[in-house]
């Protein structure tokens, strides 16, 4: 991309930033280092851990769902699967998701930086996130019971369950202030470190992605931070806020809730889409297609993602002119998330277009994300939503946008960056047959989820009419062949991390400045800050090589 | 890329006399609000606006003042600008709803 600094692998100045020795060593030379890629496989190693256990929990609300009746377990457990299923994953996986461990690792070596603006702000992020971690997990097993409200925590009953809300509720405030930290450091690093010539219209895509996911976690989080201090009040002082028997308005809740909570899926799938940017040209081996275009959208989405927040709360009281309102809004996000939809696959026409597994789970991205998107849209529409709310479809569109695009997204970018990471490759054999599986069972459980919601069958039951359960059985099996696929990645990826082969400095061929450095990262990534004369994505047979 | 713009002593650059002002204006919309609580406008709605509007003037005075937004960089003040807006949007959809229920 730019006159590369040259480094030979076995020269750096420093040393590579896995054999680092500082002032600690072993497990405590990581948890108090703040350098941004050991923070970033910190965060990841979390982050693995958590989406294991959430999904074991997801494992077991479908299987409930196998016969009619109770199969394994009774409806008030049900209710805190879903509940600390749905918790795990927004809270602790999803939301935190790519920002915090691609983003952590990538982000600085992509803009010519050392680090990250704040570093040791940085390391408190992580600390913050893991202490809201372990009080989530506190909640779960202390005085009332696992938590039954669902993921939203909905107004008024939390505030009447006997279940251990308080204490769940102030881990999501805790892990709140993680999220602004986070946000606000790569706000500042990408006004503050850029490389010499590194012009805003010069930086990675995956950098923009960043940039807009930042302002909405500096900007929305806080709102979810009141929410829940207002909950703990309400519940503890019984000051009416949101009980209507205390005087206070449900619905008041529900438009705390959402306008972080709506924003929050595009914290989640912004930095996917940078991913997606990335992984495009550098597989078609041509200039992504709309540079500009795609930059602005992820501006634009994250402007007009702010704004629509109401459109979960159509059937809910909510004023039928704000109904209108939102409705509106929602259908101009639309737009540029159609722009970018459309620039991506524009990338790989005349492309000189290499399979692999990377480029697999992109394409995986685009196409379930789609889905994800426009199921969206029927939502949006006022009179279909009457029929749609609170039904499997509802269930079925948001895992399409948070797992389809996020963890696709995510699993996209490992595969990627997983050369650089830890300068192993993982079997692109095995890697295949884990994304095909994931494929298939990924649509086997949530299009039938969608089917089954479009014909009636409600959300967060634990039981179901006869008539559906043919649709629930495929489902299930679907959730099976989901998991089979997502565990023989985990291992493919260990073994690559443990057993790998050695992988090329560059085995993509990818132009952005992270892949000129040589072999593994050096502790402060560059032994001389590059200078950058030119943009992220030139594929010139005879890249610019400048000593 | 950006250095500090200014020193220890352009954070004081009105002397300690703009602070005193600052603050006995604060004094002053305090006692507006009180009074102004007091006063029956007919309408919950204003009454509300009223305070808010008095609220808003008193936070950018500190804003402003007391926390230096004055002697920074424009882009602080941008940057501060777009949470501001951004805050304002989030309460008046909200209060859109209520009005129109």
């Amino acid at each position: 991309m730019a006159s590369r600094a040259i480094v030979d692998a076995n020269e750096h100045q420093e040393p590579i930033y896995l054999d680092y020795r500082g002032r600690y060593d072993g497990i405590l030379g990581w948890i108090l280092s703040t350098d941004h890629k050991r923070i970033g496989l910190m965060y990841l190693a979390a982050l693995v851990v958590f989406f294991l256990a959430a999904m074991t929990l997801g494992f077991f609300m479908r299987l409930e769902q196998w016969t009619v009746g109770q199969t394994i377990v009774d409806a008030k457990t049900y209710n805190t699967l879903f509940t600390v299923h749905g918790v795990i994953m927004v809270f602790l996986v999803v939301v935190p998701g790519i920002p915090a461990t691609l983003g952590n690792f990538f982000l600085p070596l992509q803009l010519g930086a050392k680090d990250v603006s704040f570093p040791r702000l940085n390391l408190t992020s992580w600390y913050l996130y893991m202490i809201g971690a372990l009080i989530i997990f506190l909640a779960l097993f202390t005085s009332g019971g696992l938590p039954d409200t669902g993921w939203t925590f909905y107004a008024p009953y939390n505030i009447r369950t006997t279940t251990n809300i308080p204490l769940a509720v102030f881990g999501v405030f805790i892990l709140g202030f993680s999220s602004i930290l986070t946000g606000l450091n790569f706000v500042t690093t990408m006004h503050q470190l850029r490389a010499p010539g590194m012009s805003w219209f010069r930086m990675p895509l995956f950098c923009w992605g960043l940039y807009a996911t930042g302002w909405i976690q500096v900007l929305a989080t806080p709102v979810l931070g009141i929410t829940m201090l207002l909950v703990l009040v309400e519940k503890t002082m019984s000051i009416g806020v949101f009980d209507p028997s205390l005087g206070g308005d449900p619905i008041l809740y529900q438009h705390l809730f959402w306008i972080y909570s709506h924003p929050a899926v595009y914290i989640m799938i912004l930095p996917a889409m940078g991913i997606i940017s990335e992984i495009m040209p550098t597989f078609a081996r041509r200039t992504i297609f709309g540079y500009k275009a795609i930059a602005y959208s992820s501006l634009a989405i994250a402007l007009a993602g702010s704004l629509v927040w109401g459109h979960h709360m159509f059937t809910s009281g909510q004023s039928y002119t704000a109904n209108v309102l939102f409705s509106l809004l929602t259908f101009l996000v639309g737009i540029p998330t159609a722009i970018k939809v459309l620039n991506w696959v524009a990338t790989l026409y005349r492309g000189a277009i290499r399979i692999e597994p990377p480029l697999l789970y992109a394409l995986s991205f685009i196409f379930l994300f789609s889905i994800g998107g426009f199921t969206g849209l029927m939502q949006g529409v006022l009179n279909v939503d009457v029929h749609l709310h609170d039904t499997y479809f509802v269930v079925a569109h948001f895992h399409y946008v948070m797992f389809g695009g996020t963890v696709m997204g995510l699993f996209a970018g490992l595969h990627y960056w997983f050369p650089k990471m830890f300068g192993k490759m993982y079997e692109k054999s095995w890697a295949n047959i884990s994304w095909a599986l994931q494929l298939i069972g990924f649509n086997m459980l949530y299009f039938t989820m969608l089917v089954m919601g479009y014909n009636g069958m409600p959300r967060r039951y634990y039981d179901h009419l006869i008539e559906f359960n043919a649709g629930h059985q495929l489902a299930t099996v679907g959730s099976w062949v989901l998991i089979a696929g997502i565990l023989i990645m985990f291992a493919n990826l260990l073994h690559g991390l443990l057993k790998g082969e050695e992988a090329d400095d560059n085995p993509w061929g990818g132009t952005t400045l992270e892949w000129s450095i040589k072999g593994l990262p050096p502790l402060e990534n560059f032994d001389e800050i590059p200078e950058v004369t030119q943009g992220p994505y030139d594929h010139n047979p005879e890249p610019e090589v400048v000593k | 890329m950006h250095q500090p713009t200014h020193t220890h002593a352009d954070d004081h650059a009105g002397g300690y006399g703009i602070y005193l002002k600052v603050w006995l204006g604060l004094i002053v919309f305090t006692g507006i609000t009180v009074a102004a609580a007091g006063v029956d406008l007919n309408s919950a709605g204003l009454t509300i606006a009223l305070a808010l509007l008095i609220a808003s003037v008193k936070t950018a005075l500190v804003v402003y003042f007391f926390m230096h937004i004055k002697y920074e960089h424009l882009l602080f003040k941008l940057m501060l600008a777009v949470c501001a807006i951004t805050f304002v949007i989030f309460i008046g959809l909200t209060f859109f709803d209520i009005a129109y229920r």
